[in-house]
């Protein structure tokens, strides 16, 4: 559906994006991470033919994006950013316009209007200046404006920004439901939005690929050392330390809580499971043990060892 | 053509909505109107002629604040990019503002129809000169339309692109009453290049296919530079 070659991008000599390439197949939905200023909207804003690349390509279907951008730009829907809308005209009249550049008329145009109404939950705010909306309810105006035309690929830069929980839940239903059938990619930075709504996640940090996998498999990668967490009740630091580490492969560590209780977190080397080791080293000893945590590795832990400035 | 009229007739909607605009629709006519009837009564003659002469001089000032907003507003708010990114091309988006521009203009100047109604009423008027006055002011409207239409193009601030706008507008009105500033030999061109002349020209009611070229190009001129200016942007 789309490929992206070699992609790059120059500000008078700032590199903003680096030779990226990807692959997006029809009917997924990509996350674009990243921290600010990683190169997400200039990446997305290429790819809708806003910002001409200074290198490489980009085909959507059989389409260049050099030769055949009007064709392009019928297939794709775009929300910028903060959904940058024309802040002096009606609701009704800003929708209304955009059919028609999407050469909808008459009964169709009236139809996929109701559709999106109800879809975006506009109703009651089609005869407001978009000026005067909330934030919010203009991200919404924005997403009926992307999906306008019902196309094939919809690109969302940050859809969720500014809307409250309740909100964020309805579009990312919405994206989910979108994404049945028609090719999305949003880019956020929230990680637990990419992490219930995307199948794949592609991370960029300083204008390149880091991370580009589906996200189960992402959650599962990185390096292989198990982190362990205890909390402690009647155990004396230094005792605790010197005992834990007399297990094979185990680095304690200790920081001291309130109420007497001691936390501490066990590195471990090696690919054996040291848990009933450690249990069993407890359970020797007078302590009382309140919690026993092993670790998983989240999106975030990911996130930050791959985009960690050096 | 299907997109230039949607976008046309999404910018004429704003001029129409906008406060600015009929702010410019009434220092326009207070402005041609004092000036034209202060000394209509002295001259004791029933026509035109000090208007269409005046014409050109408010023209430069009163386009460029109806232009200025065309793309500077839109790239001020970031709207232009939900612009560039609907199925439409450079050519459709610059066509489409660039007749709306011109409707505008137009609109302005049909206030103006009942001084010849009135001058009519008292004496004998020569409708020849009246409907070549403006026919050219039509004309040379779309010719500062484009130039504005370009100096909005160039900046997110609309000051900045009115006052771009104006400069180029008033030099070209200027520029054939400052001929004793230029060398000889540059004489016929620097006259040839001059917006008022041209005007006049098509005011006297002399319809000449050379006055006629220089608008178009002076058109063309604008509206591919605002071409070259969105090409630069991205």
């Amino acid at each position: 559906m789309i490929q992206v070659e070699g992609l790059t991008k120059y500000y008078d000599d700032f590199c903003a994006v680096d030779r990226i390439d990807f692959a997006i197949q029809k009917g997924e939905i990509i996350g674009l991470l990243g921290p600010n200023g990683a190169g997400k909207t200039t990446t997305l804003r290429m790819l809708t033919g806003y910002f001409k690349p200074t290198a490489g390509q980009v085909k959507i279907k059989d389409f260049d994006i050099q030769e055949d951008i009007v064709a392009i730009k019928q297939l794709i829907g775009y929300l910028p950013e903060s959904a940058p809308l024309y802040p002096g005209m009606l609701v009704y009249d800003y929708l209304d316009y955009v059919a028609s550049i999407r050469k909808l008329t008459g009964d169709a145009k009236a139809k996929r209007l109701r559709r999106l109404v109800g879809l975006c939950g506009l109703q009651g705010i089609m005869h407001k200046t978009i000026g005067e909306l909330s934030k919010g309810l203009k991200q919404r105006v924005g997403l009926a404006h992307a999906m306008m035309s019902d196309p094939e690929i919809l690109i969302l830069d940050e859809p969720t920004s500014g809307l409250d929980p309740n909100q964020i839940v309805e579009i990312r239903d919405i994206i989910r439901e979108i994404g049945r059938e028609k090719t999305v990619i949003l880019s956020t930075h929230i990680l637990s939005e990419a992490e219930a709504t995307c199948d794949r996640i592609v991370i960029i940090h300083q204008g390149r690929i880091v991370a580009d996998d589906r996200t189960e498999n992402l959650k599962q990668s990185g390096s292989h050392t198990r982190r362990i967490h205890l909390a402690l009740q009647n155990a004396d630091p230094a005792d605790a330390i010197a005992t834990l580490n007399t297990i094979d492969g185990i680095t304690a560590t200790a920081s001291p809580g309130p109420d007497g209780i001691l936390g501490l977190t066990l590195t471990c080397r090696g690919t054996d499971d040291p848990r009933p080791a450690v249990y069993a080293a407890i359970k020797a000893t007078d302590w009382v043990l309140v919690e026993f945590v092993q670790q998983t590795k989240n999106l975030e832990t990911i996130f930050r060892e791959l985009t960690k400035e050096n | 053509m299907h997109q230039v009229s949607h976008i046309m007739g999404k910018e004429l909607k704003d001029f129409f909505i906008s406060p600015i605009a009929y702010i410019v629709i009434s220092v326009f006519l207070l402005v041609t109107g004092w000036l034209f009837f202060s000394t209509f009564f002295v001259f004791n003659q029933a026509d035109m002629r000090n208007f269409f002469n005046l014409l050109p001089m408010t023209f430069a000032f009163v386009v460029p604040a109806i232009t200025m907003r065309l793309f500077a507003e839109e790239l001020n708010t970031g709207s232009y990019e939900t612009l560039l990114t609907l199925p439409v091309t450079f050519r459709d988006i610059i066509v489409g503002k660039f007749l709306a521009g011109v409707v505008f203009v137009s609109a302005i100047l049909v206030p103006t129809l009942v001084y010849p109604v009135f001058i009519a009423m008292m004496g004998e008027l020569d409708w020849g000169p009246v409907i070549g006055g403006y026919a050219g002011a039509v004309m040379l409207g779309a010719a500062f339309t484009a130039i504005g239409l370009f100096a909005s193009a160039l900046t997110r601030n609309q000051i900045i692109a009115f006052i771009m706008g104006a400069v180029i507008c008033f030099a070209l009105t200027t520029m054939d009453r400052m001929l004793f500033f230029f060398p000889t030999p540059a004489l016929n061109v620097v006259n040839y290049l001059g917006a008022s002349s041209h005007f006049q020209n098509v005011a006297k009611g002399i319809i000449d296919s050379r006055d006629i070229l220089y608008f178009l190009s002076l058109v063309f001129l604008g509206l591919y530079a605002a071409h070259l200016a969105m090409q630069e942007k991205k």
